[in-house]
């Protein structure tokens, strides 16, 4: 039997589509991953291409998460000036220990998340510190978008589909590492600026802190990172405008009580040393 | 009509059905009353304070205010106030976050996580099931500059809150132990909860 009005270029045998599919080696794509990670053509100021361990390019709209090492650094740029990153982070050793936003903005008495700002766990440890910040305006207080609101907003919420929302974004990346939507807490972003109005408490939205900027968030612990790259919950433009996220960590170390970071403040200073007696207790 | 006086420092729940009322009043006056919401019908949507917060445009709870799933579903809508401001961007305290705060020393002081902990199992809720909460009759403001604290309550003896269901509703609370700083005016006293049919 022959289906000759469908065949092209001689997939109609197993060697044939073998062929064809080993003939799209080498293809580029303007959002796509690196592999291996030192093959990313700039890595920045200082840091050799061989200590790169996570290198993508993530469209609007899409999504991308890795385990990485205690002491990794992760760097997100935002490359056109139009990317809003939202992470999710998890102790890779038990994933039931995760972000927790609220602990995140009440232990350091600081609703804005900026240079020094941790990213704290439910346990009273230190996921990742954010120990650079080019942009100066994120948000902790919004988390992600849901499905049925991306809906309503753009025609369409789904994973798959043209507009997908950050929730059902995170549950993909989540089901990825065996978490399911239970294991999905409020998560942060980064480049679009939140603010708390004086007025009462009205949630201001201040937009792109611009094309280029980045934050460094150093992994304090082995972390499981979920990132989507979708529009601000409150971005209030009609359309569905998010531009791509760069992506790339090297191995480092974590923060040691030299570190003038260590003891920038009370809280973050016993933020660390729950986080060192963890680590040396359980050996890893 | 159904009343009861959760007893300073204790965990209590229940499943609020759909049309029905959630009174709290606050007896003596600035208890914060930790509370985490859920579908009854499927304890995976949850209650979600960025959705919650997204859907109203401003970081305080009162009448009016929406309480949503993140799927951004209403769970309960707020329909009486008498305080004017509650917060739902200060989490829960736990023996983790106090020592955190306040020193190693206060790790072994009760706190509103236990209580969800314990609560939550009847329930078959686990650690995974806890996320970003709601604090009635705590004050949580946010200065221009980001700083926010727990301050002093507005609250006082006999102010409620009433909330009306919107789907059957379970929901879970701790009546905060907190002593290490003023949302309950370092010293836990009780509440009523009432349970009533309309609203």
């Amino acid at each position: 039997m022959t289906n000759s009005g469908l065949t092209r270029g001689g997939t109609d045998t197993t060697h044939g589509a073998r062929d064809h599919a080993r003939a799209q080696a080498g293809g580029r794509a303007e959002a796509m991953p690196v592999v291996p990670a030192s093959a990313w053509p700039n890595p920045p100021p200082g840091v050799a291409a061989d200590d790169l361990v996570w290198a993508q390019t993530v469209p609007g709209g899409g999504y991308a998460s890795k385990v990485l090492a205690r002491g990794t650094t992760l760097r997100l740029t935002d490359v056109a000036g139009d990317a809003c990153a939202h992470l999710l982070v998890f102790n890779a050793d038990q994933p039931w220990e995760r972000l927790n936003v609220a602990d995140t903005v009440k232990i350091p008495w600081q609703a804005y998340l900026g240079a020094g700002h941790p990213l704290l766990s439910d346990q009273g440890r230190v996921l990742a510190t954010l120990v650079t910040d080019t942009g100066g305006a994120h948000d902790a207080l919004c988390g992600t978008s849901p499905a049925a609101r991306n809906a309503e907003r753009y025609g369409d919420g789904a994973a798959g589909g043209p507009t997908p929302s950050g929730r059902a974004l995170f549950a993909v990346a989540g089901a990825k590492h065996g978490l399911g939507p239970r294991d999905l807490p409020p998560s942060v972003s980064f480049f679009k600026g939140v603010r708390v109005g004086g007025d009462g408490g009205s949630l201001e939205y201040h937009g792109s802190v611009g094309r280029g900027e980045h934050v460094e968030l150093r992994a304090e612990l082995g972390l499981v990172v979920l990132i989507a790259n979708v529009p601000h919950p409150i971005d209030p433009r009609e359309e569905y405008a998010c531009s791509a996220l760069d992506v790339l960590a090297w191995r480092g170390s974590p923060t040691t009580p030299e570190d003038p970071l260590w003891s920038s403040s009370p809280e973050l200073e016993r933020a660390l040393m729950n986080t060192a007696d963890y680590v040396d207790a359980r050996g890893v | 009509m159904d009343s009861q006086v959760i007893e300073a420092r204790r965990p209590w729940s229940a499943v609020v059905p759909a049309g029905h009322s959630l009174s709290i009043e606050d007896l003596e006056g600035n208890q914060a009353v930790d509370c985490l919401l859920y579908n009854a019908a499927d304890t995976a949507e949850r209650y979600s304070a960025p959705d919650t917060l997204v859907g109203q445009g401003s970081i305080f709870l009162t009448t009016g205010s929406v309480l949503r799933t993140s799927e951004a579903r209403p769970l309960m809508t707020i329909v009486a106030d008498d305080v004017g401001r509650h917060d739902t961007i200060g989490g829960a305290c736990s023996k983790e976050s106090n020592t955190l705060r306040y020193g190693h020393h206060t790790h072994h002081q009760h706190a509103c996580v236990e209580n969800f902990l314990a609560e939550g199992a009847r329930w078959g809720l686990g650690k995974r099931d806890l996320v970003s909460n709601i604090n009635w009759f705590m004050n949580v403001p946010v200065e221009s500059d980001g700083t926010l604290g727990i301050v002093d309550g507005l609250s006082a003896p006999g102010y409620a809150v009433t909330m009306r269901a919107e789907i059957d509703t379970l929901v879970l609370i701790s009546n905060c132990p907190q002593v290490n700083n003023p949302c309950n005016g370092f010293d836990p006293t009780p509440v009523r909860v009432t349970i009533a049919p309309g609203a």
